[in-house]
């Protein structure tokens, strides 16, 4: 689904990504673990094709086809679909009339709002006044609208409160075909700083992400659990020993 | 960047003195005898105003061109409509609404509505009626290079509803002319007061409303304000006064500026009554005009609650948009906030809905369709045509 195969990124004359490799089959859900600026969010939005990112090495392949430089739209036409940390105010535009834009089928907004009780939120400017929840909410909404094959979500999970947690956490097993056994095709790459989405998403696999690069593979449990007890240093220093270092 | 001292070059505008010489008074151009008299393109432009002649979903229709009217008629028993020189007549020279909210000593334009009228409208929704369909006036200038000068009166009695659609237009051929509007708005107790005016004005046109408001208990007044076409200039500052408890006033507007275009705009509100409430929003784009957008909030009493919004978009080179937000209390219990913001579309808007499958176009649409809602309901078809003609519009700026 999709392989990205040494990429460099710059953001304002900045290095931020140093060699990312990463490969996800279809069907598959992989976590990204991270401190905080240790460009989880470039690689998310570098993917998408944002403005402001530049690619200096290194391709990305989506379903084969190199996206390294496809235009934003034509990628979210190919099956890839981001939920964003903190989406723009859209003052005046409503979030059914996005929802109407997205989906294929005319009712599916409001079929969408009605399952994840987010009806109130139909007739509401986008984002405008949203609470943290509620953004996520929005932002599931309009990708469950969207339905994409690969899904990239921006810590879906912070700011939300526990209530809310459960109904975040369904939209996305939604998302990501959570139901299907066999034959799951949607994907799915999940930053998160909590962990907490472990509790209700079964993710394949986990990576860590520090000062740019990819330092750990791993079962997603298991380094969540490392990272809780040792902290991120320990990744880094865990990743050295494997290459034969010693500090 | 030729940056001038005063901000913008204002070299052709006139004096107000100036302005008021150059222009005929009105009284003197005979209009129309009747709207039968008007010819198939004069029609399609008042369309286009927000006015339509056949009358249709429209509770009253009130028309004067020049300084002569030639319709005025209601329907509901609910409401009073009224030429304003009758109304002075039968009322005894309307002694509690006459000047009363705005002075005739303000400037020239004031003092020369106040010696030289030519009409206007009167309007009084009695109390505790609440009229469904919108009543329509019309003010609109048929020759080349008159003074139309006029002063409304509008009043709604304890408990009424009423929505007053006002569309303000010159001929489709004229160029040149003046308007002087004072209006007088009283909203009393607990009633609701919802006016929509259109300017539709040639590209020749000085403009000059002078507007009072006054809102008592629970009294709620609703301005929407739309001016989409070319005009010369523009000068209007309407000042409401929240005078009792719960009073509310909200003002819309949205404003295009074409090339040549100055407008000067905005709203003044003064909340005098514990909890009363205030929005004054605007949504302005430039191709290549300017705009002022004002916005000034007094808070004079406590638990009150207003907010200041200026969004201005400039599409096209040496467009100016000046937003000048203010807020003033006088007490500490009050919550009042403002937000302003000029410039382009925000790339990273763009952006967020091209990531959901939208191309650039039909992004740049989305947002600007968007910002052009500012909830006004009783747009008639063509008006809704001619905002949909500006989102278009704004696709060539980018």
């Amino acid at each position: 689904m999709l392989l990205i195969e040494d990429l460099w990124v710059e953001v304002q004359g900045k290095e931020i990504l140093k060699g990312i490799n990463l490969r996800i089959e279809p069907g598959e859900t992989h976590c990204l673990f991270g401190k905080n600026g240790s460009g989880k969010t470039t690689l998310l939005v570098t993917l998408m094709g944002f403005s402001g990112y530049k690619v200096k090495h290194g391709r990305i392949l989506f379903k084969g086809e190199d996206i390294t430089h496809l235009p934003i739209n034509e990628r979210a036409k190919l099956g890839l679909g981001l939920s964003f940390q903190r989406p723009p105010t859209l003052r005046g535009v409503k979030l059914k009339n996005l929802l109407a834009l997205y989906s294929k089928e005319s009712d599916a907004g409001s079929e969408l709002a009605l399952a994840y009780n987010f009806e109130d939120f139909l007739g509401r400017q986008v984002n405008l006044g949203f609470s943290g929840g509620e953004i996520k909410k929005s932002e599931l909404l309009q990708l469950l609208a969207q339905s994409p094959d690969l899904s990239l979500l921006d810590e879906p999970e912070s700011g939300v409160d526990i209530e809310n947690l459960d109904v975040i956490c369904q939209m996305i097993r939604k998302l990501l075909q959570k139901e299907l056994r066999k034959h799951r095709q949607k994907s799915g790459l999940i930053i998160t700083h909590t962990g907490l989405i472990l509790n209700y998403v079964n993710a394949d696999r986990g990576h860590v992400m520090l000062n740019g690069q990819i330092y750990c593979h791993g079962n997603p449990r298991d380094i969540f659990e490392r990272i809780k007890n040792y902290g991120y240093e320990e990744c880094a220093r865990c990743r050295l020993f494997e290459q034969g270092f010693k500090i | 960047m030729n940056y001038s001292e005063n901000h913008y070059d204002t070299k052709d505008l006139k004096s107000d003195e100036d302005l008021l010489e150059t222009f005929t008074p009105a009284s003197e151009v005979e209009g129309p005898k009747d709207i039968g008299e008007f010819e198939e393109e004069e029609i399609e432009r008042l369309k286009q105003t927000g006015i339509d002649l056949t009358g249709l979903d429209r509770v009253g229709t009130f028309i004067q061109t020049n300084s002569s009217v030639q319709k005025c008629d209601c329907e509901s028993q609910g409401v009073e409509l009224l030429p304003i020189t009758e109304a002075f007549k039968k009322y005894n020279g309307l002694k509690d609404y006459w000047w009363k909210l705005i002075s005739p000593e303000k400037d020239s334009f004031t003092r020369e509505a106040d010696q030289e009228l030519d009409n206007g409208y009167f309007i009084r929704a009695l109390p505790g009626e609440k009229v469904i369909y919108p009543l329509q006036t019309c003010l609109y200038m048929r020759n080349e290079n008159v003074a139309q000068r006029v002063h409304n009166i509008v009043i709604a009695e304890e408990g009424s509803e009423l929505h007053v659609i006002t569309g303000c237009s010159t001929h489709p051929h004229l160029r040149s002319g003046l308007h002087i509007g004072i209006s007088e708005f009283y909203v009393k107790k607990g009633a609701k007061l919802t006016f929509t005016m259109v300017h539709n004005w040639g590209e020749n046109v000085y403009v000059r409303p002078r507007t009072g408001i006054r809102v008592e208990e629970d009294g709620v007044f609703l301005s929407n304000y739309i001016s989409l076409k070319g005009v010369k200039s523009v000068q209007t500052f309407p000042t409401a006064t929240l005078a009792g408890p719960n009073a509310m006033a909200r003002f819309n507007s949205v404003i295009v500026a074409p090339e040549g275009s100055d407008i000067d705009t905005g709203a003044k509100v003064i909340l005098k009554a514990p909890g009363s409430r205030s929005e004054i929003i605007s949504r302005t784009i430039s191709f290549g005009g300017r705009v002022v957008a004002r916005g000034h909030l007094v808070g004079l009493a406590a638990n009150i609650k207003a907010h200041l919004e200026c969004q201005g978009l400039i599409l096209a080179e040496h467009g100016v948009i000046h937003a000048i937000p203010e807020l003033e209390a006088h007490v500490a219990d009050v919550d009042m906030s403002h937000e302003a913001a000029v410039g382009r579309i925000a790339q990273e808007e763009i952006e967020y809905l091209m990531a959901r499958g939208l191309d650039e176009e039909e992004a740049t649409s989305t947002i600007v369709r968007g910002f052009l809602d500012v909830r006004i309901n009783g747009l008639s078809p063509e008006l809704n045509k001619e905002l949909q003609e500006v989102v278009e519009e704004c696709h060539k700026g980018m």
